[in-house]
């Protein structure tokens, strides 16, 4: 094994932060400096990341490119990186996203500016977000998770919207609820079986646990995992901090910070104590076609764009969560791949969102129309969004959508087929409330006449940094939905061998 | 027969103890423009007395002295170590203040070596005089720095509610202590620790095990004996505070921890309740004031009463088991050395704010992010590291104290775990309340746009504990070691 593959990931990981640091030593007046840094480290980190694209075995089903060292010795956790199938996608779904948000951000830092402030916790949220996909230690994992917690706090609190103040602090007093609780999940695992790393602990597979006690540890890693999701009922926090969070905040949290929950499910929750995963999927199911339903119902209700698509990421994270639920490897394929379609799409629903915004500067679905006409090029990529939110087939969102709801006809062994049968056919119908409020959103803004009180407006079409963000991304919407094995070719060796407890 | 006398032992306090008279007779020989001198004479003392401690460590031999009242190992050079830097990180905050005031330079820092001197003593003391001795060598000089300012009526009152309480809780204690000391008729904490292992302890000496462990609850700042926390941290001149907050509290815990595992160990169904009392009362009374406070070094001295708690909560578990005493004691350690870091951290920023505002005002805090990002950030460290946020250290000091917890397993220690768990999320809601101060409220009219400026060696003592707060956040390890290392010799 050469140098680049024991170090990638470290490397990849910490970039950001050493770009950060870099960024808080250059003055706050020199803006075109920080924003270069910014870049620079951004783009190195992608740099990395396609170079372990390049490097990675994909007919291995294991962890690639592991580190294993001595951490913290007393508690014996140790700084375990790797990388699978599983990790991959979403990794480098990650990167590029965040580099999106950097150029996105060039011209457009929201009230009150200081660009120094606000691209040092991007970077910093870079770091926490890739640490907690190749994190394969469960403390190494909680601080990862930890990590992503404040930037993102402070991004909504300073440059948020005029309810920031109680949006960030909702999103903090949930999140950290949830982490208390996994936090105590995860000590008492290593209480029970002497182990904080996760590849150990999926080799166990809960061990001699008694089934009491496996039941309530996942009770606890659940609500943590779940809140971040978020599925219903903890999802009343998500509405909020999406709407007061500035443009690339939103992005950031729709495309990446969601995914953290769901991955957390998948890497931590199922494998590690796959008796009590059997017993809580029905429940899991459930809450997740509760959140399908009730996200779309949510989104017919509402008239602030970003609220609506907010709510619309409650539904779609109830299809990830239903495919997961179904425990069955078909079914986790398909959450994952809902999660990069998730973040592809609805990350650049947000964009078009805070796009919109900044030149209408209202995002009341009633006082716009007739974006066609004012900003054509921009109306077309909205459009194009809906559809691939809406999974239309041959865009990504089909291929997230699709096989979640199929793979609920024949869930694992031990878990009933005729509840997941009713899932699905609840699930089904949601598809159908999905394509009713988004082309209502997409008939709200683009079609029609412009409103009275932008007649006269000059509404710039797309601008440079904004298609230089975008087109990767819709780029990859069209590459995943018309050649999904792209994907699925990567996880569906990892996830059987991360689930091989549920047999396959 | 003389005594045997270790030198190398003593070098710590015999630098220390060289040191004070030094400053004082510089004191007396210095022209007033000059005595700023006797600061960095002091300063260079301490750094001396450091040496010594890691000769010792590096030596690693356990040293015992006058028949095993006065041992040095592992657990007493931890301390040591710890009251040394602390002392050093205070002398740094110190020296503008004191500069600046007028207030005495030379007898300052006198008095508050001697402070120091009684902690280094205080690590090695293993003997109920001994102790007690140690333990009023760090009291009275605080006595005095309290009511420094001699001229502000808060100063006068911090040093006097200070000054009597202290006085009544000694009194507690020396009863205790001489109860203990007429029953197993030794001083010896070993001799004691075996009186107590025969069994059958009269109810008594259980008397006298609560007066003692009353008598440190003072010196802890345990909730019901922390009345005179909130007005002498008010009114005693800052760098005194966060001496008292952090090194004085430490010297009460040194002491505690030595008799609790040492002398009465055994049986613990006579000290575990009380410190389970005092433990929830501590954490549970200290946050819900701390949540009302409006004064920044109010606010610290309740969370600082809350923190004493959380420290409390591993001794309260630790006579359960063999491992559950051993992750107790790192805890208690490990939890220390954290809390004094963010501690000074906090209240070097308070000092250094206070320098532009003149205000103790949660609200002066308003808009700091906009004139001063740098101190914003340095102080949004220390409020998430005390709240327990990862990756700043705090969060490891929480999780040795719930690993001792885990550890004991019994329904007591449980209940008692998860009134702590239930207090950290409370104490949250204070401490960002400062950080939200700082990043969303705008700042007053009137405010100079640039940045506080801080002197030298106050930034000095903010960028030590900052690296302190970060490097243990992230790799806990090297604190952990020492936590691990720091085994109690009898």
């Amino acid at each position: 094994m050469n140098w680049f593959d024991s170090w990638a990931l470290t490397l990849a990981v910490f970039i950001p932060l050493v770009g950060m640091a870099v960024v808080l030593f250059i003055p706050r007046d020199e803006e075109t400096a920080l924003k270069t840094t910014a870049l620079v480290a951004t783009a190195a980190s992608l740099a990395v990341g396609i170079a372990i694209l390049f490097r990675f075995d994909y007919d291995k089903s294991g962890l690639q490119m592991v580190v294993d060292k001595p951490w913290i010795d007393v508690i014996h956790s140790r700084y375990h990186v790797g990388i699978d199938g599983i990790s991959l996608p979403l990794l480098l779904m990650t990167m590029v996203v965040t580099v999106g948000c950097v150029v996105y951000s060039w011209n457009h830092f929201p009230h009150p500016h200081n660009p120094k402030a606000f691209l040092a916790l991007t970077l910093l949220l870079e770091t926490g977000m890739l640490g907690t996909f190749v994190a394969q230690d469960l403390i190494l994992f909680f601080i990862f998770f930890e990590v992503v917690l404040l930037p993102m706090y402070f991004m909504i609190a300073v440059w948020g919207g005029p309810r920031r103040e109680y949006a960030s602090l909702k999103f903090f007093l949930f999140t950290l609820f949830g982490s208390a609780l996994m936090l105590l999940s995860f000590l008492a695992l290593y209480w029970k079986l002497g182990t904080f790393d996760i590849v150990a602990l999926t080799e166990l597979g809960g061990g001699e646990l008694v089934r009491s006690t496996q039941m309530l540890i996942f009770a606890g890693m659940f609500v943590g995992f779940a809140i971040k999701v978020p599925m219903f009922p903890f999802h009343t926090w998500l509405p909020d901090a999406h709407t007061e969070a500035p443009t690339v905040g939103s992005v950031l949290l729709a495309a990446v910070l969601l995914k953290l929950g769901t991955y957390g499910f998948v890497r931590i929750a199922l494998p590690v104590l796959p008796d009590a995963a059997r017993e809580w999927a029905p429940w899991i199911g459930l809450l997740a076609v509760i959140g399908i339903i009730y996200g779309a119902l949510g989104c017919l209700a509402q008239h602030d764009m970003k609220r609506l698509i907010a709510f619309s990421s409650v539904a779609h994270m109830g299809f990830v969560m239903l495919g997961i639920a179904t425990l069955t490897t078909f079914g986790i394929n398909a959450a994952i791949f809902g999660m990069v379609a998730h973040g592809l799409i609805t990350g650049m629903l947000f964009f078009v969102a805070g796009s919109i915004q900044e030149r209408y500067e209202t995002r009341e679905m009633s006082r716009l129309g007739g974006l066609l006409t004012q900003a054509p090029r921009l109306g077309w990529i909205f459009g194009f969004l809906c559809m691939a939110s809406l999974g239309l087939p041959g865009l990504a969102g089909f291929w997230g959508e699709f096989p979640a709801i199929l793979s609920s006809y024949n869930p694992a062994a031990g878990v009933s087929e005729v509840t997941f049968r009713a899932y699905m056919v609840v699930a089904a119908i949601g598809t159908v409330l999905a394509a009713g409020y988004l082309l209502w959103m997409l008939q709200r803004v683009a079609f029609g006449t412009v409103k009275d009180e932008f007649k006269d407006l000059h509404v710039h079409d797309v601008h440079v940094p904004e298609w230089i963000a975008w087109i990767p991304l819709i780029l990859l919407i069209v590459a995943l939905g018309i050649y999904p094995n792209l994907i699925f070719r990567v996880t569906d060796g990892s996830v059987g061998h991360v689930l091989r407890a549920f047999g396959g | 027969m003389n005594p045997h006398i270790d030198f190398h032992a003593l070098a710590p306090e015999i630098v220390l103890a060289a040191t004070l008279v030094v400053v004082l007779v510089a004191d007396l020989l210095l022209p007033d423009r000059e005595r700023w001198q006797t600061s960095r004479l002091a300063t260079i003392g301490v750094l001396a007395a450091f040496v010594p401690v890691i000769t010792l460590a590096v030596d690693g031999a356990d040293r015992s002295m006058f028949g095993g009242a006065y041992v040095v190992d592992n657990y007493a050079l931890a301390f040591k170590g710890f009251f040394i830097l602390v002392a050093y990180v205070v002398l740094l905050m110190s020296v503008d203040y004191i500069s600046e005031g007028d207030y005495y330079q030379g007898e300052f820092y006198f008095v508050l070596l001697t402070s120091v001197l009684g902690m280094s003593v205080m690590g090695s003391a293993r003997d109920l005089v001994s102790i007690f001795i140690a333990l009023e060598t760090i009291t009275m000089p605080t006595f005095v720095l309290a009511g420094w300012r001699k001229h502000d009526t808060k100063s006068n009152e911090a040093a006097i509610k200070y000054l009597i309480i202290g006085v009544l809780s000694s009194a507690l204690m020396l009863y205790g202590m001489s109860l203990v000391y007429g029953m197993s008729g030794s001083t010896l904490l070993t001799d004691i620790g075996a009186f107590v292992a025969k069994g059958g302890t009269p109810p008594l000496m259980i008397v006298a095990m609560f007066l003692t462990i009353a008598g440190f609850a003072f010196k802890v700042s345990a909730v019901p004996f922390h009345f005179w926390v909130p007005d002498t941290y008010e009114g005693a001149p800052t760098p005194v505070t966060a001496f008292l907050s952090v090194a004085s509290k430490a010297g009460g815990f040194a002491a505690l921890v030595s008799i609790v595992f040492v002398g009465f160990y055994p049986d613990k169904g006579a000290w575990q309740p009380t410190l389970w009392v005092l433990a929830a009362a501590s954490m549970t009374l200290g946050n819900l004031t701390a949540l009302r406070q409006t004064n920044i070094v109010r606010m610290l001295a309740y969370s600082s009463i809350a923190q004493g708690g959380f420290i409390l909560v591993p001794l309260a578990v630790a006579g359960e088991s063999a491992s559950a005493a051993n992750s107790a004691r790192e805890a208690v350690i490990i939890y220390l050395l954290i809390y004094g870091a963010m501690n000074l951290g906090a209240f070097a920023v308070v000092m250094a704010l206070a320098r532009r505002t003149r205000s103790g005002e949660i609200s002066s805090y308003a808009g700091l992010m906009q004139y001063s990002p740098g101190l914003a950030l340095v102080m949004s460290a220390f409020m998430f590291s005390l709240a327990g946020v990862p990756p700043l250290a705090g969060w490891f000091a929480k999780f040795v104290m719930f690993r001792a917890v885990i550890d004991a397993a019994t329904p007591a220690a449980v209940t008692l775990g998860v009134i702590a768990a239930v207090n950290s999320v409370i104490a949250f809601f204070y401490y960002v309340g400062v950080v939200r101060q700082m990043w969303l409220q705008p700042a007053p009219e009137g405010t100079e746009d640039r940045p506080v400026r801080i002197p030298m060696a106050l930034s000095s003592a903010l960028a030590i504990t900052t690296v302190v707060v970060v490097v243990v956040g992230v790799y806990p390890q090297v604190f952990a070691k020492i936590g691990e290392l720091a085994r109690l010799g009898g």
